[in-house]
């Protein structure tokens, strides 16, 4: 028969030799091997102390922007939940009020805006779609959560720090 | 009137010798465990624990203390009285066997000389063997009274295991004894210290040890031969209906075990608390007996290394294997090895 790969190996169905029958040369050997696993380099990274270098085109969990005026962007248009294969982003639109323009940028904002990071599957399709800049993809990741309603995101956990009123956090988020 | 002429002082010293000999062997069962998690991991490119202190150095404690706190279940169908028994019987024979062990030579403390061995009776050898092959009993008991198949398949495997390589063990170690004329422990070692050419035995019965090495892996229960646990195919086999620090006490008394043999090759192969290139008698006699300590203490680490390596090198033998390595491979070749010993004995020494 044809054999389907390279790798094929007839096993010997020989009866053992004296050699082997005594096993001591094939146990050393393979002490031999596992002796010298002791010294290898260890491919565990400690996590909490070290992290793993993420790649530059990660996608991890989602900010929302602001613009220069630390007014949002968002305008609660809907692409990106559409465009959300997973269907993880709510939002509820609503009216700018007078007095509000130095919050949102146009006269529509989400009033209400939620992703489930149990359903994200960080794909960045939302990001693809958004055409106001407003959502983005960083470079970490979702911490570990003790109960569902912990991953569910609102406005509050996805909009990055206002860059007038609270430069000290946006310079740590940005890892300045 | 005097009803009892004990000496006290001597009982006293005893005592304070079992505790710390007792002591030490269950502080290093305990490292064992730790040990053991250790060369696992670094043999298989794994870091091992390093959470619990520095380098992992109190998980044996956190183990200890969740085996503690767990639960205590006793199956209702067990034999109650039998299902406590069994880890204690595990247990006790476990640290009897290092009642014999000469763990150095003499300490003078205050004028008196204080002998680094609990008893040295003439027949040594003869009770770590009766002492081990009551070790069974603690298996086979707990695996019965759990009133369990796999357990009791378990034990079964155990129980016929242990008698098996027994006779081989036995059998190596008579082409020793020929050669040593005695059977008390402390007698071996001063033979092997005052050796014409300064050799161990091992030199001269390279084949008893290489059998009593294997036997005393199959005695413990360790892999290779770790048929009666075989966490794989029996779900830890006797002691799966173990819960608590009655698991606890097996799986401790696994690695007194392997401490207590680990002591025993040493000292009736490589020369006990015999320091390699040291003059021990130039020595002052409590730097001696620490010396021999110390060197006791390494062989008996890298024995405990070796049988490590050794578990996490192999897989496990299967059952006919057991069998045929132990009745056809090790009892013919342990009783060539008397055979050729007895011979070579009679014609070098008429």
């Amino acid at each position: 028969m044809q054999a389907l790969t390279n790798r094929v190996k007839d096993v010997d169905r020989r009866p053992m030799t004296f050699g082997e029958k005594i096993y001591l040369p094939a146990v050393l050997k393979g002490m031999s091997i596992t002796f010298s696993h002791m010294f290898r380099k260890k491919p565990t990274i400690n996590f909490p102390e070290q992290t793993r270098q993420f790649s530059p085109v990660f996608r991890g969990l989602h900010v929302l922007n602001r613009d220069e005026e630390g007014r949002e962007r968002c305008t609660a248009c809907g692409l990106c939940a559409v465009a959300c294969p997973a269907e993880a982003i709510t939002m509820e639109a609503a009216e700018r009020k007078v007095g509000e323009e130095n919050l949102y940028r146009e006269e529509k904002y989400a009033a209400r805006y939620e992703i489930n990071m149990l359903r994200c599957i960080f794909c960045g399709l939302c990001e693809e779609a958004c055409p106001k800049d407003a959502i983005y993809l960083s470079e970490t990741f979702t911490p570990s959560n003790y109960n569902r309603k912990g991953l569910i995101y609102d406005k509050e956990d996805l909009l990055i720090p206002n860059p007038l009123t609270e430069k000290a956090d946006l310079a740590k988020a940005k890892g300045l | 009137m005097i009803l009892l002429a004990l000496d006290w002082a001597f009982i006293l010293q005893k005592l304070i010798l079992i505790a710390v000999v007792v002591s030490a062997s269950l502080i290093i069962a305990m490292y064992s465990t730790y040990a053991e998690r250790k060369v696992a991991a670094v043999m298989q490119d794994r870091r091992g624990p390093n959470r619990a202190g520095p380098f992992g150095i109190l998980q044996p404690l956190a183990d200890g203390m969740k085996l503690f706190f767990k639960e205590e279940i006793i199956p209702n169908s067990s034999n109650k009285f039998l299902f406590i028994l069994g880890p204690c019987l595990a247990m006790l024979t476990a640290m009897m066997t290092s009642a014999v062990i000469p763990w150095g030579d003499k300490l003078e403390i205050f004028g008196t000389t204080v002998s680094l061995q609990i008893a040295d009776i003439n027949i040594g050898i003869l009770f770590v063997f009766g002492v081990v092959s009551l070790g069974v009993y603690g298996i086979m008991i707990g695996g019965w009274a759990s009133n369990n198949k796999f357990s009791l398949l378990a034990a079964l495997r155990g129980a016929s295991q242990v008698i098996s390589y027994e006779l081989a063990m036995g059998i190596a170690l008579i082409s020793l004894l020929m050669m040593t004329g005695s059977l008390s422990m402390k007698t071996i070692v001063e033979q092997q210290i005052n050796d014409k050419y300064h050799l161990w035995n091992v030199v001269y019965q390279p084949l008893a040890f290489l059998i009593f090495f294997v036997c005393s892996m199959a005695e413990c229960n360790r892999a290779p031969f770790d048929l009666p646990e075989a966490e794989s195919e029996l779900n830890m086999g006797f002691h799966q209906e173990y819960s608590s620090m009655k698991l606890g006490f097996y799986l401790f008394s696994e690695y007194i075990n392997m401490f207590i043999s680990s002591a025993v090759m040493a000292t009736l192969f490589f020369g006990g608390y015999d320091m390699p290139f040291v003059n021990e008698a130039a020595l002052s006699p409590n730097v001696a007996a620490l010396v021999g300590i110390v060197a006791l203490m390494g062989k008996i680490f890298f024995f405990i290394f070796v049988f490590m390596w050794i578990r996490w090198t192999l897989p496990r033998f299967r059952y006919d294997q057991l069998m045929n390595l132990g009745w056809k491979g090790l009892i013919p070749l342990a009783l060539a090895n008397m055979v050729a010993t007895g011979a070579f004995i009679l014609y070098f020494n008429k």
